[in-house]
């Protein structure tokens, strides 16, 4: 076999397990819209022990995101996305709220957070 | 009311239609030893919430608050003030909605035959805009004041709708801290709870923490507050919260179901659950508690 093949055939192999490696360890990406005054979607699943990216944004005002439970908390600035990383280690149905004061409905703006066992 | 007022008359008087409750801001004898000369009382109304429209929840919405000013007048010794700890307005997008809805607040309790008001913003008054229609009516959201020998705090934990009491306000309050002695009788007031009381409904303060660590050297220190529409009484080490009343609607026992939805009307008993409290101090740090129903008779 040419060498030059040969070389270039082991790199292709590498780059492929490289970018499939990639792949896998990559956390899910889950796009949240929060907005008056709902957050959609409003139930989010994930499996346990599943890395997840919760990324939210926020067309209208400033909002916030708070899972008392789960311990994160994110501030969602209109024009930005706020990344929220996250591994479920339990099963459950978790609360989340927004806790940043938006507006008459405010104090209905809640969702829920899966983690299938 | 007088300096020699006598406790004896004040539950007989305070306790037709109310629930008087005992709080003291310490625990210790020497309390209870100083001179009855300080005693006073005071009211504290919450969450009139002026403006809201919902008949399921209130349709008595547009009376409820004038009921209570009428019933504050009819008490039969008239506290020596008044304090309104938030949310005298229900929130609108609209800048001049919300200064309409403050301007007919204003209107309705300048019937209040005491004259001597304190006024705190809620998060409905002042989240959307920082505070500023607030201010325009009532001044500063935070502050503090010297009434007989207690020392008032009225701090704003509302303007930054993300509930922080901020870096400025805190070293405002250490200042002003600073300049009491340890044993010095304090009342703070404020809207939301300073503590954790239950954060999946945002029923807390985000660095209320910061605040109660501030007052923890001191002795003789008790919190009023709204916000949560119901009595509720807490204690984080000495110092003694106290929940109030609304003159809207009463919502559910902290974290007591999913939702923290009103309690619905209910028309045979109506006014349920909304009222206004009567403080009386007692001594250098023991403070009765008088519960009073709106009743709109």
């Amino acid at each position: 076999m040419d060498r030059r093949l040969l070389l270039a055939g082991f790199a292709a192999t590498l780059v492929a397990a490289a970018s499939r490696a990639a792949t896998e360890g990559e956390p899910r990406r889950i796009p949240v819209v929060a907005r008056k005054f709902v957050f959609i979607p409003s139930e989010i699943t994930v499996k346990q022990g599943e890395s997840v990216v919760l990324e939210f944004t926020a067309p209208e005002v400033a909002m916030g995101f708070f899972a008392p439970a789960l311990g994160l908390r994110a501030l969602i600035v209109p024009g930005e996305v706020a990344k929220v990383p996250f591994t479920a280690d339990k099963a459950g149905r978790f609360d989340f709220l927004c806790d940043v004061f938006c507006g008459d409905g405010h104090e209905g703006m809640s969702g829920h957070l899966v983690v299938q066992a | 009311m007088p300096a020699d007022f006598d406790r004896r008359d004040f539950l007989r008087l305070a306790g037709v239609g109310a629930g008087v409750v005992f709080a003291s801001g310490l625990a210790g004898c020497a309390a209870r030893a100083a001179a009855p000369s300080t005693d006073f009382h005071f009211v504290q109304l919450s969450d009139s919430h002026w403006g809201f429209e919902g008949p399921v929840v209130n349709p008595e919405a547009k009376t409820t608050l004038r009921h209570a000013v009428a019933e504050v007048n009819a008490l039969p010794l008239q506290p020596e003030f008044i304090v309104f700890t938030g949310d005298l307005t229900h929130t609108t997008d609209d800048p001049q909605e919300r200064r309409k809805r403050l301007r007919e607040f204003k209107a309705i309790v300048a019937d209040l035959q005491v004259r001597d008001i304190h006024f705190l913003p809620g998060e409905h008054d002042a989240s959307l805009d920082k505070g500023a229609a607030f201010q325009e009516f009532f001044g500063p959201t935070h502050y503090s004041f010297d009434h007989r020998d207690v020392h008032f705090i009225a701090l704003d934990n509302v303007s930054d709708p993300a509930a922080r009491v901020g870096d400025e306000q805190l070293a405002w309050l250490a200042k002003d801290l600073a300049t009491l002695d340890k044993d010095a009788p304090v009342v703070v007031l404020t809207h939301r709870p300073l503590f954790d009381l239950a954060p999946q409904w945002d029923w807390a303060t985000r660095d209320g923490d910061q605040v109660v660590a501030q007052l923890m050297p001191h002795t003789n220190v008790t919190v009023f507050y709204g916000h949560i529409h119901q009595e509720h009484h807490h204690q984080t080490g000495h110092i003694a919260h106290h929940a109030a009343t609304s003159l809207i609607f009463p919502l559910p026992a902290p974290g007591s179901q999913p939702q923290r939805a009103p309690v619905k009307w209910d028309a045979s008993q109506p006014f349920r659950g909304l009222g206004f409290r009567d403080v009386e101090r007692h001594g250098s740090a023991e403070y009765a508690i008088a519960q009073h129903g709106v009743t709109g008779a």
